[in-house]
């Protein structure tokens, strides 16, 4: 027994040990936020000698042009929640439908969705800058550096996944509970929004989950539609053209990486096993 | 029945505003009057027609609520993913320069490309790193998830911890261990130089940021098909005399074949999508000296297509290049769908 005890003993020490390697980066940016350009080269693994400078140098980033933390964070913020919305909602309805209604038609569209999982990104990125463009000439509506136009996207590549993980969902609720409903009198819209789609709650959070880190982390898409120095900056892109515009001051471009991290971190803390679970189970889907 | 009538008629109202909203935006646009109300009477036009018919009183009301429901998620892929995607692979046979394209040229751009040093370089670094990625991420997070679930105390706190960089963007992460690379190592051992200025060591770091970027996810995975192995038969195998790792081999790992399956295809996928990481920690830096020529050593295709396109202006190429991309990565896909396949036949 004793010898058991020894193993788990030493397996716990480095757990602990291993851990701590893995959150090091963290600290090392907590830490090197914390102080002046020069003491971090005198030396980076240091403690901080003074911690009133994290305040300073997070101060002097907040209020930096290029980087504008608040109006970036309001950005991220904003793009993310509307797109979860929308693609929340409509992709419930679009697999409901897709489910419910056995034809050849649906059979081809949720086949179009399942196909579309594998094109990567940089595959369509380019002919989607240059089809937005002609949209929005002919169209009269702002679709690049806008929030419309982003939004529509993020609907578009994340629809296709979102379908799928629910359609798989759908597929297991009964239909007598909707056929109950619709003998009552309910319309096929008031069954779909009062009986089907409280069902869905768990799957949807998966989608949320799934879709709101992908979408909260993007370089690319961002990037490619807003501009680097657009009007619109979501986070990552407000760190990358802060980067750019101050290279090698470290002090600055760590405590911008600590404002960029510290949302989802707190998020995570608030929220672990939720995060988790949404992704593990989108992946095994 | 009169109730219906009136139905009938505001739909019809509705319906008909729509359409003389749509179709005066229509008559702006196609006279080039600029107007600032074009945009919003079109859409102000098109919502109102899809309201129109969904008042519109009918018996099989079914049939309309279906296509409402499709429609927005529809038009929205078509307009980001389908239409796009038709051009790309049209715009690789063309001479395209973002904008327009003035002739064809055939598999000309296959050819060019396929001749480009540079490419076929990003090619084999990229198929190194695949490989190279897949491997210590899956061990590593297998290793980790055997931990995570022999009854260590704090294991939820582990598994927050190694989990905890997924969570955050491959940029602000690039940035962070490219400070790491470049100041922390150095001046941990004297005299060092930042590995990121040697190609191959290069390569390594991208491969270290990575591995430890994904392995807590992958380990997540593994943990919950380790979960899943009914404890009941490992309590009849413990009580049959096998150890833990007799148990490991013979019991759990034949069990969860199909989580290797699914983590090794993640894995390989993604490694070789990787674009964040590359992007910020190298950005294809250093060179390296290959015939007379000097090449980023550590642009991985990715990188490799965006730079030709965006900083480089050459649409047709990138484009070409991501064609193949996509090539590549689909018939990766439909590996992994026969492998599955398989599996469920023999089960």
């Amino acid at each position: 027994m004793s010898k058991r005890k020894i193993t788990g003993f030493v397996m716990e020490l480095f757990a602990i040990f291993l851990s701590l390697i893995v959150l090091s980066p963290f600290l090392l940016v907590l830490f090197n936020s914390a102080k002046k350009s020069a003491d971090i080269v005198i030396s980076p693994i240091a403690l901080p000698n003074n911690w009133g400078q994290l305040l300073t140098n997070l101060s002097n980033v907040i209020h930096n042009q290029n980087f504008s933390y608040f109006k970036s964070f309001q950005s991220s913020l904003f793009i993310t929640a509307v797109s979860l919305v929308f693609l929340t909602v409509l992709s419930s309805m679009s697999a409901w439908v897709l489910v419910r209604n056995k034809s050849r038609w649906s059979d081809v569209i949720f086949m179009v969705f399942v196909a579309a999982m594998v094109i990567p990104f940089q595959v369509v990125m380019l002919p989607l800058l240059s089809t937005f463009r002609g949209l929005s000439d002919f169209l009269g509506i702002r679709l690049l550096s806008s929030y419309t136009g982003i939004i529509i996207a993020y609907l578009g590549f994340g629809g296709s996944m979102s379908v799928f993980i629910l359609h798989g969902f759908i597929k297991g609720i009964p239909r007598e509970l909707e056929e109950a409903a619709w003998i009552d009198g309910c319309s096929p819209e008031g069954t779909f929004f009062r009986v089907v789609f409280p069902l869905l709650k768990p799957v949807q959070m998966t989608v949320l989950i799934l879709n709101g880190i992908w979408i909260w982390n993007d370089y690319l898409l961002p990037s490619l539609m807003l501009g680097l120095n657009g009007r619109i900056k979501t986070l990552p892109v407000a760190v990358s053209s802060f980067v750019g515009s101050y290279v090698k001051q470290w002090d600055l471009i760590l405590a911008a990486a600590f404002l960029a991290m510290i949302p989802i971190v707190i998020l995570f803390l608030c929220a672990q096993k939720q995060i988790i679970q949404g992704l593990v189970e989108g992946a095994i889907k | 029945m009169v109730e219906e009538k009136k139905r009938k008629l505001i739909s019809a109202f509705v319906l008909l505003s729509g359409i003389l909203g749509v179709l005066y935006a229509l008559y702006l646009d196609l006279f080039y009057r600029e107007s600032p109300i074009r945009g919003a009477l079109l859409g102000i036009g098109l919502l109102l027609i899809l309201f129109g018919v969904y008042l519109y009183p009918v018996k099989k009301r079914q049939r309309i609520v279906n296509v409402l429901f499709l429609l927005p998620l529809l038009a929205a892929f078509f307009i980001t993913v389908f239409i796009p995607f038709i051009f790309g692979i049209f715009y690789s046979f063309t001479n395209w320069n973002g904008i327009k394209f003035t002739k064809f040229v055939g598999f000309d751009n296959y050819i060019r490309m396929f001749q480009a040093p540079d490419y076929l370089y990003s090619l084999l670094i990229t198929f190194i790193f695949t490989v190279l990625n897949m491997t210590t991420v899956n061990v590593m997070a297998f290793a980790l998830a055997l931990l995570c679930t022999s009854g260590a105390k704090g294991k939820n706190v582990y598994r927050a911890s190694f989990f905890l960089p997924n969570l955050i963007g491959g940029i602000v992460l690039g940035y962070v261990w490219q400070f790491i690379f470049n100041k922390v190592f150095p001046s941990m051992v004297e005299g060092s130089l930042s590995m990121l200025t040697n190609p191959n060591l290069a390569l390594f770091a991208i491969l270290i940021v990575s591995t430890w970027q994904y392995a807590g996810y992958i380990m997540m995975i593994y943990v919950t098909g380790l979960q899943s192995v009914p404890r009941d038969i490992l309590e009849a195998a413990g009580v049959d005399g096998a150890g833990r790792l007799k148990t490991l081999i013979y019991m759990k790992l034949p069990m969860i074949a199909n989580t290797f399956t699914v983590c090794i295809f993640l894995t390989l996928v993604n490694s070789f999508k990787q674009f964040d990481l590359n992007f910020a920690i190298t950005n294809g830096a250093p060179s390296r000296i290959l015939g007379s020529k000097a090449i980023a050593s550590t642009e991985f295709l990715a990188l490799n297509i965006y730079n030709t396109a965006i900083a480089k202006n050459q649409y047709a190429i990138g484009q070409t290049k991501a064609v193949v991309f996509f090539v590549i990565l689909a018939m990766v896909s439909l590996t992994q769908v026969y492998f599955s396949k398989k599996k469920e036949v023999e089960l």
